[in-house]
């Protein structure tokens, strides 16, 4: 009796270790990782480098086009992709008859939601700038993104309109409400925090992304005149200047000044959704 | 006068056949208790009445059901108009996340209501016929999920009434509730039967006496018996009705 307790308390003794160790590592390698990236980075960051157009011949290096781009591509991705992936999945959600059909969408929109975000950047260029002959620009970038990301917003919105209780719905059809009705005054406004934090989680996937935009925006960093120029020449987004930056030209200090940036917005996305949803879901 | 009336009600959930060819006539401006063990069809039943059944994926249903003579299943229906005049209470109380007053003013607003005096008007008429007037009219702006159960199963029931249907039906909306709470819903339902033709699923054979006044058993999936409440429950005709009712099954 006395031996097998001291084996157990040696066991329980052991395994706790053990587990303080992971945590221990994985907080370590954060920590480190965060550090590394700030201390190198943020010595380098300077306000010129946030506000001018890089240029070879003056020997300027700036970043300034890369950041519009990165909004162009943020901004014109969630237009398009927010209507349509909320619209799909209020259709799916609410009105689809075959609750069949709707499993085998949503299944397939969870194993887009995994496929390796290249292969979204392949077909982009296949289609959009060689098929359409747009070439390697914003608006390719923009559309490839869209078709990336509307598997994530279709599921996360999903997910949130499921967590609305059936009884609301079962009340107002009762009263003799239309389906739109109730969806407006009703369901969207119940699950809105669920939406927007997964839009904005969205965001902070768009922002994060290199792979997909390497093939079809770019890597141009110039700025553009007008609107429509951004949108159909090439354009480099911050991750695609920290790529060019760090391998093609050597500059590992620019590199790691992008990477605070990317780092620091990062934070501030998730930060953002949790706030965001925290204050939808008291109002 | 008969004003809801089924011929011939077949009902499928898939291939699980829940109601077997019921006949049936339902009285106006009287209760019409529906009473029988768990599953034996009579919530599936009430919800044939106002088409809430059309919700429920891979449901059919054969047979004729008429309000005031109109075939409601007949294409075309507006169900939005069939369910105005045939209104619902539901088992467990389920009021909007909203004010008071815009829960009850939900209804009216749908149907195009807009002034501000009427739906006040409505509000308090409604809050006053389901009997919670006094306890709520001095926080008319709080959210309804601040009242007590009781409390928000007659919010249920105002709102209901402010479309101002001419039947209420009613599933178990006692069951989830106190006994004072559930008392007060017997009294209203007992007042309500002047101006509604009510309907009831309930569980509780006492509560069919005390309030119904025509009753109907339910067992697996068939109408065994129905007619008067007080001929049901002092000389029912049916061997399986006084089974049922004397408590020795369900």
């Amino acid at each position: 009796m006395e031996q097998l307790s001291l084996h157990r308390r040696m066991y329980d003794r052991g395994l706790r270790l053990l587990l303080r160790l992971a945590a221990a590592l994985v907080c370590a390698l954060l920590a480190g990782l965060i550090g590394v990236i700030f201390l190198q980075g943020l010595p380098n960051l300077t306000w010129a480098m946030l506000t001018s157009e890089p240029s070879v011949i003056r020997n300027i290096t700036g970043i300034l086009p890369n950041i519009l781009n990165t909004v162009a591509l943020v901004a014109g991705t969630l237009l398009i992709a927010l209507p349509l992936g909320v619209g799909a999945a209020i259709y799916l959600t609410e009105y689809a008859a075959s609750h069949r059909l709707a499993a085998v969408i949503e299944f397939a929109a969870e194993t887009l939601t995994g496929i390796p975000s290249i292969l979204y950047g392949l077909v982009g260029m296949l289609f959009f700038c060689q098929k359409l002959g747009w070439g390697s620009s914003i608006r390719a970038g923009i559309l490839t993104l869209v078709i990336m990301i509307l598997p994530t917003i279709v599921r996360t919105t999903q997910e949130s309109l499921k967590t609305v209780p059936q009884s609301y719905r079962e009340a107002a059809l009762g009263l003799g409400s239309g389906k739109w009705r109730m969806i407006r005054t009703l369901v969207l406004p119940a699950s809105v925090d669920g939406i927007v934090t997964g839009c904005i989680l969205a965001v902070g996937r768009i922002v994060g992304e290199s792979a997909a935009l390497l093939y079809t925006a770019g890597s141009a960093a110039v700025l553009a005149r007008s609107l429509g120029e951004l949108l159909t020449t090439s354009g480099g987004s911050l991750t695609v200047a920290l790529y060019m930056y760090s391998m093609e030209r050597g500059k590992i200090e620019v590199g790691f000044a992008i990477a605070s940036i990317l780092m620091v917005l990062t934070l501030l996305i998730d930060l953002s959704a949790k706030l965001v949803g925290r204050k939808l879901r008291r109002n | 006068m008969d004003i809801l009336s089924t011929r011939g009600l077949d009902l499928w959930y898939g291939d699980n056949q829940a109601l077997k060819h019921i006949d049936m006539d339902i009285p106006e401006r009287q209760v019409t208790a529906l009473i029988g063990p768990s599953g034996c069809g009579k919530s599936t039943f009430l919800k044939t009445l106002n088409r809430m059944n059309d919700l429920v994926p891979a449901v059919r249903v054969e047979g004729l059901v008429t309000y005031r003579e109109r075939d409601i299943y007949a294409p075309g229906t507006d169900v939005t108009w069939l369910r105005r005049q045939v209104g619902m209470v539901f088992q467990k109380p389920n009021p909007f996340p909203m004010s008071i007053y815009d829960n009850i003013a939900y209804g009216p607003r749908i149907h195009g209501v807009r002034s501000k005096a009427r739906l006040d008007d409505i509000v308090e008429r409604s809050l006053k016929g389901a009997a919670i007037w006094d306890e709520v009219k001095d926080r008319l702006k709080k959210s309804a999920l601040s009242l007590s159960g009781g409390q928000q199963q007659r919010l249920c029931i105002a709102r209901a009434l402010a479309v101002e249907p001419d039947v209420l039906l009613m599933d178990e909306a006692t069951s989830a509730l106190d006994p004072i709470s559930t008392s007060k819903i017997e009294d209203l339902i007992t007042e309500l039967k002047e101006h509604y033709t009510i309907i009831i699923v309930t569980h509780n054979m006492q509560q069919a006496t005390r309030i119904s006044d025509t009753c109907a058993f339910f067992l697996l999936g068939e109408l065994i018996e129905f007619g008067q409440t007080t001929q049901m429950f002092s000389m029912p005709r049916d061997k399986r009705t006084e089974d049922y009712i004397t408590g020795r099954f369900g």
